[in-house]
């Protein structure tokens, strides 16, 4: 499976981690409806860390898609919200 | 139950897709992609361009209230070599005032550097990810049947366009940053050039200066005068009280930490 962090780049994780993320992501989600700030910091980089320590990167001239993307690690939880409700802040190609 | 990473993705390639779908031949989405990913390199270009110019420019504040700082120091002292505690005080309060802002910009000054870094890498690898590309279409159109072409097609453009989406994301946070600060810049700008940075006590900032100049109208002389004492008196002349009128210390005494070009 391939992750993608935004700003960051892309890494490929065994498919043997994803449960781990998935709950993490979850988790992550349901502090993004809820609007709990430090929650969703704190799960917010224990999933980014999982995913950069446990990923390896794909190179640059790779021209795969992600099967998986997380925001950029300064993104605030307005803005993951913003772009999970309106997918107008992802510019068109 | 679908989280955040999950969504996200999806998001990204229904975009991928709807631009796909709009394309007559495959072969023109082609073409028309790389027209868009040479155009956004232009940008990420110019993105890092602004950047660096909005971090001189705070380096180029810095240096100026650090010499302001350095200026204040030197009144305090000579204020005090007078006599004038209050004067001094009210230097030496002024300074502090101006320290808040020196680290206030050395902290936007890394966040900027910070920027500055990312956006460089991320033209790094569009530029990496835009030639493949361009190998790629090229053979794509060269062993080109209709057959096989939507899927290879597809998927060279959803890798790349997901990129673009996100480079075109960091650009817009680097702009809106960059415009804050530039905002803020042009207000400090203002406030170096009229003299009356943090003037907490409301009165002009040069005050202090022409209350200086004022009572050291003698100052030469009281200095002098006070040196052959204390030369007579055995003792050292006190170092606070050199450098007398007519030899202003403009230059600033910091570190040149900000002067890389």
């Amino acid at each position: 499976m391939i992750v993608r962090i935004m700003g960051e780049g892309q890494v490929r994780l065994a498919d043997s981690h994803l449960a781990e993320l998935n709950r993490l992501d979850d988790e992550l989600l349901a502090e993004v409806r809820g609007g709990d700030e430090d929650g969703f910091r704190r799960t917010f980089h224990a999933l980014l860390d999982k995913v950069r320590e446990l990923g390896e990167a794909l190179p640059d001239d790779a021209l795969e898609p992600s099967g998986l993307i997380l925001p950029a690690p300064g993104a605030t939880l307005d803005e993951v919200r913003a772009l999970l409700d309106d997918d107008g802040l992802i510019p068109s190609v | 139950m679908s989280g955040v990473m999950k969504r996200m993705g999806m998001i990204f390639r229904a975009k991928a897709n709807k631009a796909l779908d709009r394309a007559e031949d495959p072969r023109e989405t082609l073409d028309y992609s790389y027209q868009k990913q040479l155009e956004l390199l232009q940008k990420v270009r110019r993105g890092v361009a602004d950047v660096a110019t909005s971090r001189k420019r705070l380096e180029l504040q810095l240096n100026q209230l650090q010499g302001q700082s350095t200026k204040l120091e030197d009144q305090g002292r000579k204020a005090l070599a007078l006599g004038r505690e209050d004067l001094a005080r009210e230097a030496l309060s002024r300074r502090a005032a101006l320290q808040q802002q020196v680290t206030d910009l050395e902290t936007q000054h890394t966040t900027l550097q910070g920027e500055e870094e990312k956006l460089t890498l991320a033209a790094q690898r569009l530029q990496t990810k835009v030639d493949a590309f361009r190998t790629k279409k090229e053979t794509i159109k060269a062993t080109y049947t209709a057959a096989q072409a939507q899927t290879r097609i597809g998927e060279a453009f959803s890798g790349i366009s997901e990129e673009m989406g996100d480079v075109g994301m960091a650009i817009q946070r680097a702009e809106d940053k960059t415009a804050q600060l530039q905002a803020r810049a042009g207000a400090i700008d203002e406030l170096l050039a009229s003299g009356a940075l943090e003037d907490q006590s409301g009165v002009a900032r040069d005050d202090i200066a022409a209350e200086l100049d004022r009572i050291s109208g003698g100052t030469d002389v009281e200095l002098e005068l006070q040196r052959m004492k204390a030369e007579l008196a055995g003792g050292s002349p006190q170092q606070a009280i050199e450098g007398g009128k007519g030899e202003q210390q403009d230059a600033p005494r910091n570190t040149d930490k900000f002067n890389k070009q």
